[in-house]
């Protein structure tokens, strides 16, 4: 038992948070944030030819790191430090779906494709009123030599921007996972105008697309969606508490200039108190996700149980999410009026910390998850 | 990362385990689960025997060296020897504050002699420690004591004056650690000694406190002329509050895993009940104990981070939010159970004032988040240490 990084854990993590520090700053975020694809493409591709986080996940046989979810969280933990606009966590989240399809050709292809740089997005769901299988919404029909794929996919993380795209679809009762390309007629790409402008979201739209049957990677993917969604959700929760740890950080810097009644504001109780309970959902947050992490990882390895590793992400999820909400708008509070002005950063973070705890299941509904678990079965609970 | 127990570890579990199960049987089953905090009044002489029962077992101490009787234990060992012994339901440790608290401070600060003197008595359960730190006027601010300590060279011996307050369990101690000034012209954390007295003498005079829960573990303890040796001083005269903070330190530790097994229990207990009554079947209580089980694997992983880390001993940030975690975790937990039972909530199980184990729960949760440091202190030292915002303004006086 360590449940502390290694040498090399944290190597990467330091290398993750000086390269950010150097090239991901504020002003990166702020132009990215106005632009058409919400991505800053000279930061990306330094992502991918230096750094090679794209193929932190992907195995090695395909051209990857061949690392796992425990490096995958450190290093998004530190892109949600700095909310940078890169789409690195839609490529892992493309990643985790290909790797339950390994078997498949084209799914090899993809996974070396991504390892180069290239965006695949999943396209899962539309959430209406549901994440996850409930609400997906396209619809595949069996032909003689394919399907055609009906219907739309909201929520794509960094979906407009993908060179290829993984698409979740009702098929038989069951759902079927397809690979669809922007330029297939019948396919409409388009950026989601959204609230939170650091982390954008596609929609997809499928009007008769016809796809050959090569392009179908599983017929009865429905068993792998939950597993894929609970992993990253340990992903977002990586940004989620990066994100509580900047909101933490920004405020006390800021509290520590800020002078009011002839003292720096940061000497008053009342907002020393708000900055250690702030921390204090920091660290916890990061436990359960270092602990989310290694289960996920088990997950991967298959030595892991379901019922584990959806334990593992609604508790994390549930923490996380409300981490960084708390941080984040305890951040604007301790701020004051500059919280408020479009000119500081706090606001960012509260938008993103709000956009993130709602995908993929806000933090009550991942209680009432946990809920289900220990309240509902016959056996008592998972201990 | 690793999250797994090593083969070797695991080993180690199944021998305490076996020689748990084979011992805490027969004559000490009645004392299973029992004599924990809110719980220290019942079953003390059997928990005494219990305690030198554990020491002949070699169960004792096991972090100490093994020059001092212990097994050198490491910090994974230490881990599993305490979820073991919650597992099996072991009491409530009459020898707790002598194992995790002396015996630390005097393999840390104490004379070669001090150690022959004390480490052999905690070690085999015969010698049982309270810790006299508060005072009427010194609470959170403890650096406030004004019990006093005088040498008197014509005896060799130290004669110690003052009053302290909530000592628990000091009416079934032998000895106390008493936090003193020895130079009554210096102020606050200055011209401290630390002491170890021992109880049983005329000197000194015990008042039990009745709690809101009708029973009585803490006490006021008053000292007129008590007497210890002239070496029973651990430090010089004036640097006691160095040891005082030190031994501070080791109060969060190993035990912090075997603490979490006893509010497993409890929460099993609240679930238990409220599949039984129905009340799971309520969206905000639902809520609640979904977050009582994120709350109690959250203390989980921070130990963990916490044990795992910082080789040296220093404080890592984990440690520092460790406290204020655990304590408003239990005392919410306290309110929850109360509201599971509903309307059962208020009968008592007997007159004149016997209350239910979650009864106590309630009213004892109250004064985890007051005593080892409020949580307003905690927060104070989470935002100076940890966070480096300014200290609190003193007063004068
Ligand atoms: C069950 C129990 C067992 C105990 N056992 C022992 C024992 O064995 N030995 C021993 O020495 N002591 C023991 N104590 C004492 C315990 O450590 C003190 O009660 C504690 O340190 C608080 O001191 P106080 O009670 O004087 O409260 P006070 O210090 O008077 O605090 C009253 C309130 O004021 C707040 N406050 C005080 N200072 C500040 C500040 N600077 N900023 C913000 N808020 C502040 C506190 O948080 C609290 O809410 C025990 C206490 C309890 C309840």
């Amino acid at each position: 038992m360590k449940f502390s990084f290694t040498d090399e854990q944290l190597m990467l993590k330091d290398s993750a948070e000086g390269f950010l520090a150097e090239h991901a700053g504020s002003g990166v975020v702020r132009h990215a944030m106005v632009s058409q694809s919400g991505i800053d493409e000279a930061l990306w591709d330094k992502i991918c030819t230096e750094m090679y986080w794209q193929a932190i996940l992907v195995p090695e046989a395909w051209g990857g790191l061949g690392l796992g979810l425990v490096e995958s969280v450190i290093v998004l933990e530190q892109i949600g430090r700095v909310l940078a606009p890169v789409p690195i966590a839609a490529g892992v989240q493309s990643v985790l779906a290909l790797r339950t399809v390994a078997h498949h050709d084209l799914a090899q292809t993809l996974l070396t494709e991504l390892a180069q740089g290239k965006l695949v997005a999943l396209a899962h769901t539309a959430a209406r009123p549901h994440w996850g299988a409930a609400g997906v919404e396209v619809v595949a029909t069996e032909t003689n030599d394919g399907f055609i794929l009906n219907g739309e996919a909201r929520f794509v993380a960094s979906g407009h921007s993908a060179d290829a795209l993984l698409v979740v679809a009702q098929l038989d009762g069951d759902l079927g996972l397809f690979q669809v390309t922007p330029d297939q007629v019948g396919v409409t790409l388009s950026k989601t105008p959204t609230m939170d402008q650091t982390r954008p979201m596609g929609l997809l739209q499928l009007s008769k697309v016809t796809v050959a049957a090569a392009q179908c990677l599983a017929q009865s993917w429905r068993q792998h969606l939950d597993a894929v969604l609970n992993l990253s959700r340990i992903l977002i929760g990586a940004e989620q508490v990066g994100c509580a740890q900047a909101s933490l950080d920004q405020s006390v810097a800021y509290v520590s200039e800020r002078v009011q009644f002839g003292r720096t504001i940061a000497s008053y109780q009342a907002i020393k108190h708000k900055a250690a309970d702030m921390m204090l959902k920091v660290e916890s947050s990061r436990s359960l996700l270092y602990y989310a992490a290694c289960v996920g990882d088990e997950a991967l390895l298959g030595t892991a149980s379901e019922e584990d590793l959806r334990e593992a992400a609604a508790m994390l999820a549930s923490s996380a999410g409300d981490a960084a909400f708390f941080c984040a708008g305890t951040g604007i509070q301790l701020h004051g009026g500059v919280g408020i002005t479009e000119e500081y950063d706090i606001q960012l973070y509260f938008k993103r910390a709000r956009s993130m705890e709602a995908y993929l299941g806000r933090p009550d509904q991942q209680r009432e998850v946990l809920a289900t678990m220990l309240l509902d079965g016959d056996d008592g609970h998972a201990a | 990362m690793q999250l797994r127990f090593t083969e070797a570890d695991e080993r180690f579990r199944g021998e305490v385990s076996d020689w748990l199960s084979d011992n805490l049987a027969g004559d000490f089953s009645s004392i299973r689960h029992r004599g924990g905090p809110g719980d220290e009044h019942v079953f003390v002489e059997e928990r005494k025997a219990w305690e030198k029962c554990l020491a002949e077992g070699g169960w004792t101490c096991i972090g100490w060296p093994e020059a001092w009787g212990g097994k050198d234990a490491t910090i994974e060992q230490q881990v599993i020897f305490n979820e073991e012994y919650a597992r099996a339901g072991g009491p409530g440790r009459v020898g707790h504050i002598g194992e995790t608290l002396t015996g630390p401070t005097l393999l840390a600060f104490g004379s070669e002699a001090q150690k022959q003197r004390y480490l052999p008595g905690i070690r085999a359960g015969k010698e049982l420690w309270c810790q006299g730190y508060s005072e009427p006027g010194a609470g959170s601010d403890l650096s406030a004591v004004r019990t006093r300590a005088i040498l008197d060279e014509s005896t060799q011996s130290w004669r110690i004056t003052g009053q302290k307050v909530w000592t628990s369990l000091a009416h079934e101690s032998d000895f106390v650690f008493v936090l003193a000034r020895t130079d009554p012209a210096q102020k606050a954390h200055k011209g401290l000694g630390f002491f170890l007295v021992p109880m049983n003498q005329p000197g000194v005079t015990i008042r039990p406190i009745t709690q809101l829960t009708g029973t009585a573990e803490f006490n006021e303890v008053f000292f007129d002329e008590a007497i210890c040796g002239k070496d029973d001083i651990v430090g010089e005269p004036g640097a006691g509050w160095k040891v005082a903070m030190g031994l501070l330190g080791f109060e969060r530790g190993v035990s912090t895993l075997g603490q979490q097994m006893l509010f497993q229990t409890e929460l099993d207990e609240v679930i238990r009940i409220a599949r039984e009554n129905g009340s799971s079947k309520n969206p905000a209580l639902r809520q609640r104990i979904a977050e009582a089980h994120i709350g109690l694997r959250t203390l989980r992983y921070n130990s963990l981070r916490m044990l795992s880390g910082g080789d040296d001993g220093s404080l890592s940030r984990e440690a520092m939010i460790y406290k204020l975690c655990w304590s408003s975790w239990h005392r919410n937990l306290g309110k929850l159970a109360m509201d599971v039972l509903g309307p059962e909530a208020e009968l008592l199980e007997s007159e004149p004032y016997n209350l239910g184990r979650l009864q106590s729960l309630f009213l004892f949760t109250r004064a985890d988040t007051i005593y080892g440091g409020t949580n307003q202190i905690q927060r104070n030292i989470i935002a100076e240490r940890a966070l480096g915002m300014p200290r609190e303004p003193r007063g004068e006086s």
